[in-house]
């Protein structure tokens, strides 16, 4: 088994167009802090703009928001949304890019039960996600940390501002990687069963794009029908449920409680809806290759 | 233990269609075994449905004696295969592309017996060059070294002369004969090159529509002696009119639009000739057609292709 993910790492690493996705990501998060570094103001600006009525914030005030935990959750906002395809890239190529080069015959003529091999493909795939993840984290939260220095964070609610102390923001953004990473997988384990159908990439990879854009259109459409029926039980509902970890509980007195998170039932329960999903999708890709006849 | 390969009522339908039908053989320890059918005859599903890859709908396999159904893993490390042509990661090398396919399948071979290997495809120099720089023929050379590399008592190839020249096809031809002869490998050898079979197999099998046509020692299936000639002249008309009236009649078989068939034992070519000379009219070439390829034609198509030889 060991053996086995050496070899599908292997492949993976030894692949140029692995490190599209490691450059592409490099690449938006650089563009992104230097933006915030030379026009963070006018960011702040506008991310205050619904608030500017009842709050008046100054240039000092503004600055000590522009920090490297607020530039990282900028980052890891925008960032999510492109991650899908730069993970559905991988998983989406593993068993159809076999197919296509004609060694996914060769591969299942050896001693290798289907099961395993599918096992080993999947983690494979998983732990690319997370080398991405670990990279955009390396260079997100902890480059932005060395851009912009830390200070208090602060969250734009539609309720209003929420401050959370800078002692209380790490660890909230390591639960928020590790969420994402279960997020990213969900999406992984999507392109990994349709890669099982098809004999090329492309298909796979559009098609898990195609599926996160349409659930994601309707997770965030407010039609109440919807609201109960089908929000609830979409992954993408809860791709971004990771913002959950910077929802703190406050006082009567409306201030933050250190360590505390908001809602921790609704964020544990998005965590189980992926990995929910996470089975179904990797189950049912193990079911039909098993009963799949190799015909590439 | 002598049968290595022993399919009975094997049969494969892909909806409405039975690509393999009720198919039954047996390959014996050592053999060259020939796989003989045109395309789509069911000569690669049959392959796939051995090496695992396709599932029966109905048959029973059984290989080095146990039931491909149930010790699939315990018989695929016996087993060396190139299916139709021997795709491989075109991003690595070839000596890594070796080192992978080593290890899944289950043999830890050392760096030295890797490149050997190579050597004896006459890949040595090129190991350490990115397979997408590679030839179609060193392609298939790399897929026999492949195939190999875990020292499998069974190596089925699949056409493995496809796309070849005809230095490829001789080199192919004599790395299999050398398998057999020097390594006592038992080989199933699939292909349409009828004389590439008659060349290098043993025993053989024609299928045509997934059934088996015929099985057995290809020198009993055919025989060797017994030729039929294409003759081809300046006036074929003239020819054939001239034949009819003289005593060479009895060898002719029919006329096509471009020839006029013959068929005689090769012992009497050299005075068949003389007496056609005899005949005066231009003799443009004279041909001998291979009669393996008129045995096959005969049971796998119509009358029509092969008039001269059912006579």
């Amino acid at each position: 088994m060991w053996k086995l993910l050496q070899i599908e790492l292997f492949k993976i690493f030894k692949r140029p167009r692995t490190y599209i996705a490691f450059g592409a990501i490099a690449a938006i998060v650089f563009l992104i802090q230097i933006a915030l570094k030379f026009d963070g103001k006018s960011y702040i600006d506008l991310l205050m703009s619904n608030l500017s009525g009842s709050f008046e914030f100054n240039d000092v005030f503004k600055d000590k928001l522009l920090n490297g935990y607020l530039i990282c959750f900028v980052i890891l906002n925008t960032l999510l949304i492109q991650m899908p395809l730069l993970v559905a890239l991988i998983a989406g190529d593993a068993i159809a890019g076999e197919a296509n080069m004609g060694t996914l015959r060769l591969s299942m003529t050896k001693p290798v039960s289907r099961t395993k091999y599918m096992l080993v493909k999947f983690i494979a795939s998983v732990i690319y996600t997370l080398a991405l993840l670990i990279l955009m984290a390396l260079l997100a939260l902890f480059g932005s940390m060395l851009i912009f220095g830390t200070n208090d964070m602060v969250v734009l609610r539609s309720e209003g501002i929420e401050q959370i102390k800078r002692f209380d923001v790490l660890w909230r953004y390591f639960a928020a990687f590790g969420f994402a990473a279960v997020a990213l997988t969900t999406v992984s384990a999507l392109a990994f069963l349709l890669s099982v159908f098809a004999e090329n990439s492309i298909g796979p990879i559009i098609a898990t794009m195609s599926i996160v854009i349409v659930f994601t259109i309707l997770s965030e459409m407010n039609i109440p029908i919807y609201d109960e029926t089908i929000k609830p039980y979409l992954f993408t509902s809860h791709m971004v449920a990771w913002k959950g970890f910077f929802y703190v509980k406050a006082n009567a007195e409306g201030t933050t409680i250190n360590g505390s998170i908001e809602n921790l039932p609704a964020v544990l329960r998005s965590l189980s809806i992926l990995v929910i999903y996470i089975f179904v999708f990797f189950g049912s890709a193990v079911w039909v290759f098993r009963k799949k006849d190799i015909l590439t | 233990m002598n049968t290595i390969v022993s399919v009975k009522n094997l049969s494969k339908n892909f909806n409405e269609i039975k690509a393999v039908n009720d198919l039954s053989f047996s390959v014996e320890k050592g053999q060259v075994y020939g796989f003989l059918g045109q395309n789509g005859a069911g000569k690669s599903t049959t392959i796939r449905m051995l090496l695992t890859l396709i599932k029966p709908t109905s048959g029973q396999i059984e290989i080095f004696g146990m039931d491909l159904n149930k010790h699939r893993k315990e018989i695929l490390r016996q087993i060396g295969a190139i299916i139709e042509k021997p795709d491989m990661y075109k991003y690595l090398t070839a000596l890594e592309n070796l080192r992978i396919f080593a290890a899944m399948s289950g043999v830890k071979v050392s760096e030295k017996k890797l490149l050997d290997q190579l050597e004896m495809v006459g890949l040595a120099e090129r190991a350490h060059s990115k397979v997408k720089t590679y030839s179609q023929g060193m392609k298939q050379r790399l897929g026999i070294a492949t195939a190999l590399v875990h020292d499998p008592q069974l190596v089925i190839l699949d056409e493995p002369t496809n796309g070849l020249d005809p230095q490829g096809i001789a080199d192919v031809r004599n790395l299999i004969l050398m398998l057999s002869r020097q390594m006592n490998k038992t080989m199933i050898i699939s292909s349409h090159l009828l004389s590439e079979i008659e060349l290098i197999a043993e025993s053989m099998i024609i299928i045509d529509k997934g059934k088996k046509i015929v099985e057995g020692k290809v020198r009993e299936l055919f025989d060797p002696a017994e030729t039929i000639i294409e003759l081809k002249t300046f006036d074929d008309a003239l020819m054939y009119e001239k034949l009819q009236q003289s005593d060479l009649k009895i060898f002719v078989q029919g006329k096509r639009n471009d020839c006029i068939l013959l068929k005689l034992h090769r012992d009497q070519i050299p005075a068949v000739i003389k007496k056609l000379v005899g005949l005066e009219v231009p003799i443009l070439s004279f041909h001998s057609k291979h009669s393996l390829e008129n045995y096959f034609l005969s049971l796998t198509t119509g009358q029509q292709h092969v008039e001269a030889f059912t006579n």
